[in-house]
């Protein structure tokens, strides 16, 4: 289980998150929602290990192990996993290469047969059927090119190759139409089970109809200012985020611009 | 099985960092006395039993080679090389004419080498030995291999020699065809064209000879592995391969060294010959000792290759993956004299550590709608410089000439550098010439999203320079474009973290 404890982290001395508290039990899927700014992407990255992100305060642990002591490749190992708001581009690195180096690196270093490039591809090619990707984003570089929907089905396609035990969802939703939103949420659903724990975070109600989360949290001014059953994304989505707001309650929109009174 | 399957396997089968080619054979060798004078000219032109008028054009070659000055408009730094201090002969005394006289220790650097030991019968020169197809089912690969001065074996000759193919060492072509290598010696790099081209015409040792007839295509690459072995000694190979009217070859040359504190050169010379309707694929993977992390030892690596398109529509391109040498200073070019005829360099290069490369092509454009293509990609980690250095000079009755070239620099750490000087020079009013550059730095969400997804801090930077130089890479025989993506991370180690 995911385990945070009175996280503080700062980027460029910049205090982000304030003292953040959050238990996802295996088997759970908690949301997070919250105003632009608040931090979301801060967290993912701190738990994912990113450089530049630093942790001042607190701790954080998943399956019993200190997550903040490890490299983000040794994460990745244990099984987290991040989908990134803004998928990364690789130029000439062609998709299928990474995708299989990736799988092997993982199961290298949990001491697993390494797949060769038939095995790879057969299994690529079942998990892309499932998400309406074609055989021919197996070929381009990594991200170069792809539509914004196109890049969040490739961070699925990887999340389903890979198999983690934490997924965290950065915004995974943003930009998708209805159908491709139901193929994320299909991906997701497909991996829950007693042994899969995730961290939704999204702007919006719509995917939580897809994806039900066991929790809802709101993150404002680097903390958790409220947390609930899947009813409160609903309440979030009409009311938007005033009266959550860390202390001093603003008008704000749900995408945290203020609203004109 | 082909020598690039066991040159990867090689390559995968080791682990830990550095330098995996570095092993020594104890082997029994012959010497020239050390030292470079006439007399040490007429040993090497005595030991291959040549005739009179290669003597000649050695003693002529070293002559000039006497009043020349060594070059130094490269960005390069060395101390100065003591050209008295070196051996210009070493060979094994065991000659490889039966596999029962074959040294067993140069075998092994065969095995090590990756050199095919299927065909240790043919490396031996055992009649009939391995002219079946391999049993890997894949292409067979023609392989000659220069051990120091001396070419050992070459493989799949007598399955050439049916399409008339002729494909043997420099030293067997001057006994065997010397009609062929008068004609073409030193008719693209003459003796006296540079500094360590004069030195190679004195005293080169061995190399290749290729020669396709008319309208043949080549069924199968043509590769020669070329090992620095002996200490002390100066490597100075001679490549010569000629393609007539309507022929087709690809051919690759890789190489290695043993680790030694000492710096020991390499001037080779290139020549290629390009015919009508001829295309002639040059490729090399580099890999010479670079030296230690703080620049001890290692090869300079001071080359003369040069490509002429004699012929209307002929081709030549040229592909290098330069990972190894303490200092590369190599500028593979393009004549193009035939009308519509084409000239390509593709390039990675990368210096780690304290290596120096200072490399790059020229293209001359003489014939009317000559085309080239020049894309050059530069890997800078460590303390390395790499500097790439390019002209194209179109002449005036280049009328219709193209040329594109796109430099691309990447630089790992803030200690190494990376420097482009194109020259252009373009007196025809027709001709079009374009050209691009970038710098970048392997961003860090580059590799914060690889890691993520698993991959060791290396791994992901072996990922993202494969990606870079991937436009190179593609020009490579598929084989060993597998081969050169292991040797570009193995090359880095060590750059990152
Ligand atoms: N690399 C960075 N450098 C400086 N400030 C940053 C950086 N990343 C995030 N921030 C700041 O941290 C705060 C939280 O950002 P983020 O975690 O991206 O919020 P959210 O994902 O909730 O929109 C914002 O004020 C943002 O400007
Ligand atoms: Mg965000």
């Amino acid at each position: 289980m995911l385990k945070i404890e009175n996280l503080h982290a700062a980027v460029d001395g910049k205090p982000i998150l304030k003292g953040l508290s959050l238990e996802i039990a295996p088997g759970e899927v908690h949301a997070i929602m919250g105003p632009n700014g608040s931090g979301k992407s801060t967290l993912s990255y701190v738990l994912a290990g990113r450089e530049g992100y630093e942790v001042t305060e607190g701790s954080a642990t998943f399956a019993g192990q200190d997550l903040l002591a490890m490299e983000p490749e040794e994460r990745a190992v244990l099984g987290v996993f991040l989908a990134f708001q803004a998928p990364v581009e690789l130029p000439g690195v062609g998709n299928a290469n990474f995708l299989r180096t990736a799988l092997n690196a993982l199961r290298r270093a949990k001491g697993e047969a390494e797949l060769d490039a038939m095995q790879f591809l057969k299994l690529a090619r079942t998990r892309m059927k499932t998400l309406g990707m074609t055989d021919e984003m197996l070929k381009r570089s990594v991200n170069v090119g792809f539509s914004g929907g196109e890049k969040k089905r490739n961070e699925m396609l990887q999340m389903s190759m890979l198999q983690p035990r934490l997924a965290l969802l950065d915004e995974t939703d943003s930009g998708l139409d209805i159908d491709a939103l139901k193929l994320v949420a299909d991906a997701v659903n497909a991996l829950r089970g007693p042994d899969f724990s995730a961290l939704v975070i999204t702007h919006y109600q719509r995917l939580l109809t897809h994806i039900v989360p066991d929790r809802v949290h709101v993150l404002a001014g680097g903390v958790i200012v409220r947390s609930g059953g899947p009813e409160l994304a609903q309440e979030l989505e009409a009311s938007g985020y005033a009266g959550v707001q860390d202390g001093t309650p603003s008008k704000r929109s749900f995408d945290g611009s203020p609203v004109a009174a | 099985m082909p020598a690039v399957t066991e040159t990867i396997e090689t390559v995968q089968a080791v682990t830990e960092g550095g330098y995996k080619w570095g092993f020594e054979t104890d082997i029994e060798m012959e010497f020239a006395p050390k030292g470079l004078n006439e007399d040490i000219v007429r040993f090497i032109s005595k030991k291959k039993n040549e005739p009179a008028w290669l003597l000649e054009w050695r003693l002529k070659a070293f002559a000039m080679w006497q009043k020349m000055e060594e070059p130094r408009w490269a960005a390069v730094t060395y101390s100065p090389i003591d050209y008295q201090d070196s051996h210009y002969y070493a060979a094994p005394k065991a000659g490889p004419k039966s596999l029962d006289e074959v040294d067993p220790e140069l075998l092994k650097t065969y095995a090590k080498l990756g050199i095919p030991l299927k065909e240790q019968a043919i490396l031996a020169g055992v009649e009939g030995a391995g002219e079946s197809p391999s049993d890997s089912g894949r292409m067979p690969i023609a392989v000659d291999a220069v051990f120091d001065s001396v070419s050992v074996a070459t493989t799949f000759k007598h399955r050439l020699e049916k399409d008339g193919i002729i494909f043997c060492s420099i030293s067997e072509a001057v006994q065997e065809h010397p009609e062929l290598v008068r004609q073409y010696l030193g008719s693209v790099v003459p003796q006296g064209d540079n500094y360590f081209a004069a030195l190679n015409s004195a005293v080169f040792t061995d190399g290749s000879f290729v020669y396709i007839p008319r309208g043949v295509r080549c069924p199968m690459e043509l590769s020669t592995y070329f090992r620095i072995n002996a200490k002390s000694t100066g490597q100075f190979e001679r490549t010569l391969i000629i393609a007539d009217a309507g022929s087709h070859v690809s051919y690759l040359e890789g190489c290695t060294a043993p680790m030694r504190d000492e710096n020991q050169l390499h001037a080779a010379v290139v020549e290629l010959v390009a015919m009508d309707d001829a295309t002639i694929k040059y490729s090399t993977v580099q890999n010479w000792y670079p030296g230690d992390a703080e620049g001890r030892g290692g090869i300079y690596n001071f080359v003369t290759k040069r490509g002429a398109c004699r012929g209307a529509r002929s081709k030549i391109s040229w592909t290098q993956v330069e990972t190894g040498s303490a200092i590369t200073w190599k500028y593979p070019s393009c004549i193009l004299q035939g009308d519509d005829s084409v000239g390509e360099f593709y390039s990675v290069a990368i210096t780690n550590n304290r290596q120096q490369a200072d490399t790059g092509t020229k293209m001359f454009h003489i014939g009317r709608n000559t085309r080239s293509t020049i894309v050059s990609k530069g890997i800078s980690a460590g303390r390395g410089q790499n500097t790439y250095r390019g002209l194209v000079k179109i002449s005036p009755k280049a009328h219709g000439a193209r040329n594109f070239t796109q430099c691309d620099s990447l630089l790992i750490g803030d200690q190494c550098g990376a420097h482009t000087v194109p020259y252009i020079e373009n007196r025809c009013m027709s001709a079009k010439v374009e050209h691009e550059a970038t710098t970048s730095r392997i961003a860090e969400d580059q590799l914060f999203y690889c890691r993520q997804r698993g991959l060791p801090e290396e791994e992901a930077v072996g990922m993202i320079v494969n990606g870079f130089a991937r436009e190179v890479l593609k020009e490579l025989p598929m084989e060993f474009a597998v081969e050169a993506q292991k040797l570009l991370q193995i090359s880095l180690e060590g750059s990152v973290g």
